[in-house]
């Protein structure tokens, strides 16, 4: 059972004119099996979100905490916050030239456990996991996200979510750009994930078309770097009808 | 395929350079001005470092320094330095590799004799095992249809003005690599000239790992239709290293391909590395495909890359023609997606790095050289500690 707290969250990154602030105070907590819908307009602050939870190096904490299991997050690097569990499949994924999926995916696999998989089981659970992802095998020969497609980009980081096991998962925009026969592949991985552990999910979406496949518990509507409002599955069939104007209105 | 983070180098304003093909050329080092900054093709080097070869008068390589280890079929013999062989592939553009032209007495010549196919490489190894300034001059003859690989290693300590001519006759097909591993206090000038026929193949690779100077300046004649050359680079510099290297092709004839590609990684205050790749594609060479890139890339503070692409065409008939250039920090993004995995600070570094120089060690061909490199990799992100 794993809690994610974010209290109060402030952050910041420098622009040319100086420090700008992009979050203005987010109160979210997710625990394991939850499932949270984080919806919110472009630029409203989503993948400064995620990235914060993940500690990306451009973004500032200026105030507030995030606490997982009550520890502070913040005081961890990048690689320990993944060792302690969180998981960020990101928004646009970067290549890395010369690296290959499997050797990426074996020294991620073994960074996360502290030790190498046993070599069979580990290509048991790569070959299983692709072919549920409906991805070809020779993947993982290939460099990392190098020349993928953008739905080959997001089929990649599921691949990761499913393999890497973490306790709290913040998916962004993992359905932009894909077709309707990709989105329900990407999310049947998730809903796999998710029956196979007690994951905890923060599924960050512009649209509501992915939570027909992915139910959430919650949905937070995100505006201008806060939750403007939350609710359950009902407050995304409402977006769904009315969009986002009455928060922007509200907000400007 | 753009590297992020890294920034491609702009060419605006470049003084524009003599045309390649106009250079004097000479086995005369009188007619060589003195080695001096102010002339372009030396204005990088730390000229101090020379250490003899730009003088007149330098000692001859004993042949006790070099040890060959050849395939089946491959032969070896010493000539005199006046043999009409001497001088086929090309002549010196420059004072030091005139002045080790004309001190080397003696010259050593590889055959690989027509029709020969060998698939384990030929090793000439090189160990001067002194700092006196000393000339060598190498012929390598790949005969009508062959099929070869041929490995020159630099190792230990030297101070060495070097010639080398390779000779590929009409079908030949050649893998040849260089590698520089000298020890502190080397210096080592080698210029390298190839000459390719019909149809032949030729595979020019550059590795420098060590030595206060290394300068290598391979010049590809492709005078014959048809003929192919790869030629690729890998370096690691260190503090202390300056390695220049300045690949040349010059496209003469028809339906001709060229192919360069060098990567190198820095490390560690004044690590220094220069990459001049000139590519001159003549009015007669029609039909000409080639494609010239540089990248480094620059693992601390206090290293220095300085890449310039040169590329002149004086036809429009070509296939394609292109280049690029870059030297960059890390890549943030790229760390922060192998982070985000688990995978901690030092072992991100070195995956990048491995990566980023893995797409051309690949292409070395020649296993031993290949692992020796991954090796040397290894040790050098162990030093530095990333
Ligand atoms: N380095 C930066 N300099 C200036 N502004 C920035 C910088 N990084 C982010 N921003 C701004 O912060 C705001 C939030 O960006 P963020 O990427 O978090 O939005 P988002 O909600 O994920 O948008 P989208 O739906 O387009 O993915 C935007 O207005 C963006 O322009
Ligand atoms: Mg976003």
């Amino acid at each position: 059972m794993a809690t994610l707290e974010i209290k109060n969250l402030h952050v910041s990154v420098q622009t040319e004119q100086g420090a700008k602030e992009i979050l203005k105070g987010v109160d979210l907590t997710i625990r394991s099996g939850e499932t949270h819908a984080v919806m919110g307009p472009n630029g409203s602050g989503k993948s400064t979100l995620a990235y914060s939870v993940a500690g990306h190096p451009k973004y500032e904490v200026t105030d507030g905490e995030i606490l997982l299991d009550g520890e502070s997050v913040l005081e961890m690097s990048v690689d320990e916050r993944a060792r302690a569990g969180l998981f960020l499949a990101m928004q646009y994924p970067v290549e890395i030239p010369g690296v290959s999926v499997s050797n990426f995916l074996r020294t991620a696999k073994t960074a996360l456990t502290g030790e190498a998989p046993a070599l069979r089981q580990w290509v048991g659970d790569l070959r299983e996991g692709m072919k549920n992802l409906k991805m070809d095998s020779d993947f993982t020969e290939r460099n990392v996200n190098e020349g993928f497609s953008g739905g080959e980009k997001k089929r990649h980081e599921i691949l990761q979510l499913e393999l890497l096991k973490p306790k709290i998962a913040i998916l962004d925009e993992t359905d932009s750009g894909l077709d309707v026969d990709a989105l329900k592949i990407v999310s049947e991985g998730v809903n796999r994930a998710k029956a196979s552990s007690d994951l905890g999910v923060l599924l960050i979406t512009h649209y509501t078309r992915i939570l027909r496949y992915i139910k959430p518990d919650f949905v937070h509507v995100f505006v201008a770097g806060k939750v403007a409002e939350q609710g359950g599955p009902e407050l995304a069939d409402r977006l769904e009808a009315e969009g986002y104007d009455r928060y922007l209105k509200a907000s400007a | 395929m753009a590297q992020h983070g890294i920034k491609e180098h702009s060419h605006g304003g470049d003084v524009p350079i003599q045309t390649r093909n106009l250079r004097p050329r000479s086995t005369s080092v009188s007619d060589f001005p003195e080695v001096s900054k102010l002339q372009e093709i030396w204005r990088y080097l730390p000229i101090d470092k020379l250490r003899g070869l730009d003088q007149e008068v330098m000692g001859e390589l004993g042949q006790e320094a070099i040890e060959l280890v050849l395939a089946p079929g491959v032969t070896s013999r010493w000539i005199e330095s006046s043999d009409s062989l001497v001088g086929t592939a090309g002549l010196p553009e420059d004072r030091v590799s005139a002045a080790s032209w004309t001190n080397a007495s003696k010259t050593l010549v590889i055959e690989i004799p027509k029709d020969l196919e060998v698939n384990e490489p030929s090793f000439i190894r090189i160990n001067p095992a002194s700092v006196d300034a000393n000339a060598l001059h190498i012929v390598v003859v790949a005969g009508m249809h062959s099929n070869s690989t041929l490995v020159l290693d630099h190792i230990g300590q030297g101070v060495l003005g070097e010639n080398i001519e390779i000779v590929l006759q009409d079908g030949a097909n050649l893998n040849f690599v260089t590698i520089q591993e000298w020890e502190k206090g080397s210096s080592h000038v080698s210029a390298q000239f190839a000459k390719l026929g019909r149809d032949s193949n030729l595979k020019h690779v550059v590795v420098s790992l060590g030595g206060d100077v290394v300068r290598v300046t391979p010049s590809v004649e492709l005078s014959s239709p048809g003929a192919e050359v790869n030629m690729y680079g890998v370096y690691l510099a260190n503090t202390g290293n300056f390695f220049e290297h300045r690949p040349y092709v010059d496209h003469i004839a028809p339906n001709c391909v060229s192919n360069v590609a060098y990567k190198g990684a820095l490390q560690g205050a004044g690590a220094h590395t220069v990459w001049v790749g000139d590519v001159l594609i003549r009015e007669s060479a029609t039909g000409t495909s080639t494609y010239e890139l540089n990248r480094n890339l620059l693992l601390t503070d206090g290293a220095r890359a300085d890449s310039v692409p040169n590329l002149e065409i004086e036809t429009g008939k070509i296939e394609g023609a292109g280049h690029a250039s870059a030297s960059g920090r890390f890549d943030d993004e790229q760390l922060f997606y192998l982070q985000a995995r688990g995978i901690s600070e030092s072992e991100a570094r070195r995956l990048v790095v491995r990566g980023f120089l893995s797409e051309l060690i690949q292409k070395i061909g020649v296993a031993e050289v290949e692992e020796r490199l991954i090796a040397a990799v290894e040790l050098e992100l162990e030093k530095a500690g990333v």
